[in-house]
């Protein structure tokens, strides 16, 4: 596993590993993946009354990529709007951490995360 | 005690000291480096010499006639001279064979080609305990049925078939039966003389020889008949031309007959220390045995931690040289293709990993990777949505996930 010193770091000192209370109405939940592929992700926001992700967490089921995918991200949208949140691309997480070419799957599973995280918030919101 | 520790002793092992110390004499100018086929003069005779003592250790342990064996580059090519010359030399008799799902990459390969030259191949699924059901396979003997291959000890799983009663189905039907015993062969007592055995592989760096070196039993009497797959010089019986790498081919016997004497002692030692690693690791919660402590080899111990990735673990266990029987640890993301033809969920094939000790694994080793892989485990668990949802009572099997 030729892997970046980023994806390494990640891994062993993952960023803001935890759960928030997904009942919470400031709290998106994306969870994305299948356990049959071999990755989870668990990606949870808490949006404050200006649209700004106050605070994120992760949990993930998968390989050395894929735990170092979801971390990075948790750090990038801290402190980002919605829409800034959503606009991340996977390349630039698959840049960030010099992914091998296989793992860029893992890439796209965190920006469906954050995707997917966003969607339950505005979907909360909005029954609200 | 060094780290990081070697438990990958199914995928090779180091080479013997006494082995590689013996192997030196047969490469330098002041040493015995003539060319086994060179008739002419003294080099050629010392060196045809040596090769036949070797070719009587190798044969000694696995009780052969020295003659039957055949030297290849290793059990890849052995498996597929084997394969592939039995059905090609024999396509008149028939066009199908039999092997199984749990066979190695090179048994499997070599029927693919076959099966594109015209022959028709059926893959076996194993019990889910591993084993071949004998019944299921006589269901599937044809009458064109020329060849059945499978493997002795599994690679991954290190579940034993029993090959004396495949051997004995197939003499009662005049089929040719091939084993592939690279796992098996110096571990495990074999003797090919109280068995129908026609052909076996072996290679010499599963059990503390070079590599680059291994070997096909061909049975003599009767006669069995291959087509080559190396033309030239007519060496090894016309099965396998090319000049005999004397060096490696001493190292072979040499290693092979230091396995001979320490065949009991190994096992021992090997069962001994692959059970204490069993016992320090079966209470971690979700944990599943995909190897049989009775049934199986001892040098292999394959282990599921449910809710835990496999190739996560192996980088979290650095101080462990171990492989991963699934998933991401090469190009290919899929999990292991043995564990799903034992009927094993894709989640916990992902969550494999294969531990295979040796001769030079100690107890102190075996008690340190205890207590890494308990650290390791509950360290990646805190991660794992998948354990959070199983320990808050959700049932992960009524989730729609979107990734199926």
């Amino acid at each position: 596993m030729a892997y970046s010193k980023k994806v390494m770091d990640h891994y062993e000192n993952p960023r803001n590993v935890g759960s928030f209370p997904s009942s919470d109405i400031n709290v998106g939940s994306g969870l994305v993946g299948a356990p049959a592929c071999g990755d989870v992700m668990k990606l949870q926001i808490k949006v404050n009354s200006k649209g700004i992700i106050e605070d994120a967490c992760f949990k993930t089921y998968g390989c050395g990529s894929a735990i170092a995918s979801s971390s990075l991200v948790t750090e990038w949208i801290k402190g980002k709007s919605i829409k800034e949140a959503e606009s991340i691309k996977n390349t630039s997480i698959v840049e960030e951490l010099e992914l091998p070419p296989v793992k860029i799957h893992c890439s796209i599973l965190a920006e469906d995360a954050i995707k997917s995280a966003i969607l339950d918030y505005k979907n909360k919101k909005n029954r609200d | 005690m060094k780290t990081p520790i070697y438990l990958d002793y199914a995928a090779t092992t180091p080479v013997d000291f006494q082995v590689a110390k013996k192997m030196m004499n047969y490469l330098t100018i002041d040493g015995m480096f003539g060319n086994p086929s060179s008739r002419s003069h003294k080099f050629g005779w010392e060196a045809e010499e040596i090769v036949d003592i070797a070719r009587n250790q190798i044969s000694d342990l696995i009780g052969a006639d020295s003659r039957e064996i055949i030297f290849t580059s290793g059990a890849t090519e052995a498996n597929n001279l084997a394969i592939k010359g039995i059905a090609l030399f024999h396509k008149k008799k028939g066009n199908h064979i039999i092997t199984s799902k749990t066979e190695h990459k090179s048994v499997l390969d070599a029927c693919r080609y076959l099966e594109g030259e015209g022959f028709s191949v059926t893959y076996l699924t194993p019990k889910n305990n591993g084993i071949i059901d004998l019944n299921n396979l006589k269901k599937h003997i044809r009458k064109n049925t020329i060849l059945i291959s499978i493997m002795h000890v599994n690679n991954e799983t290190g579940i034993i078939q029993d090959i004396n009663s495949i051997s004995e189905i197939c003499k009662s039907r005049d089929i040719f039966f091939h084993v592939d015993a690279t796992q098996s062969v110096g571990k495990i007592n074999i003797n090919i003389k109280n068995s129908c055995i026609d052909l076996m592989s072996f290679s010499a760096h599963k059990l503390y020889g070079p590599k680059g070196i291994g070997g096909l039993y061909v049975r003599r009497r009767p006669r069995v008949r291959l087509l080559a797959s190396l033309h030239g010089g007519g060496h090894e019986r016309g099965m396998r031309a090319g000049t005999l790498p004397v060096h490696q081919i001493v190292g072979m016997g040499e290693a092979f007959e230091l396995a001979k004497n320490k065949i009991k002692d190994d096992f021992i030692h090997l069962n001994n220390l692959r059970n204490d690693l069993w016992n320090g690791i079966k209470n971690i919660e979700e944990v599943y045995l995909n190897s049989d402590l009775k049934q199986g080899a001892p040098h292999i111990l394959n282990v599921s931690f449910n809710y835990v990735e496999g190739e996560s673990l192996i980088m979290s266990l650095k101080d462990l040289a171990i492989s991963s029987g699934s998933a991401c640890t090469s190009s290919s993301l899929e999990p292991s293709y043995v564990l799903r033809a034992l009927g094993i969920k894709d989640e916990l094939a992902h969550s494999s990993i294969r531990f295979s000790i040796g001769r030079f694994t100690t107890k102190e080793e075996i008690q340190h990777t205890i207590k890494l892989v308990h650290q390791s485990i509950s360290k990646l668990r805190e991660l794992s949505p998948l354990w959070e949802m199983f320990k808050s009572g959700v049932d992960l099997n009524s989730i729609e996930w979107d990734h199926n």
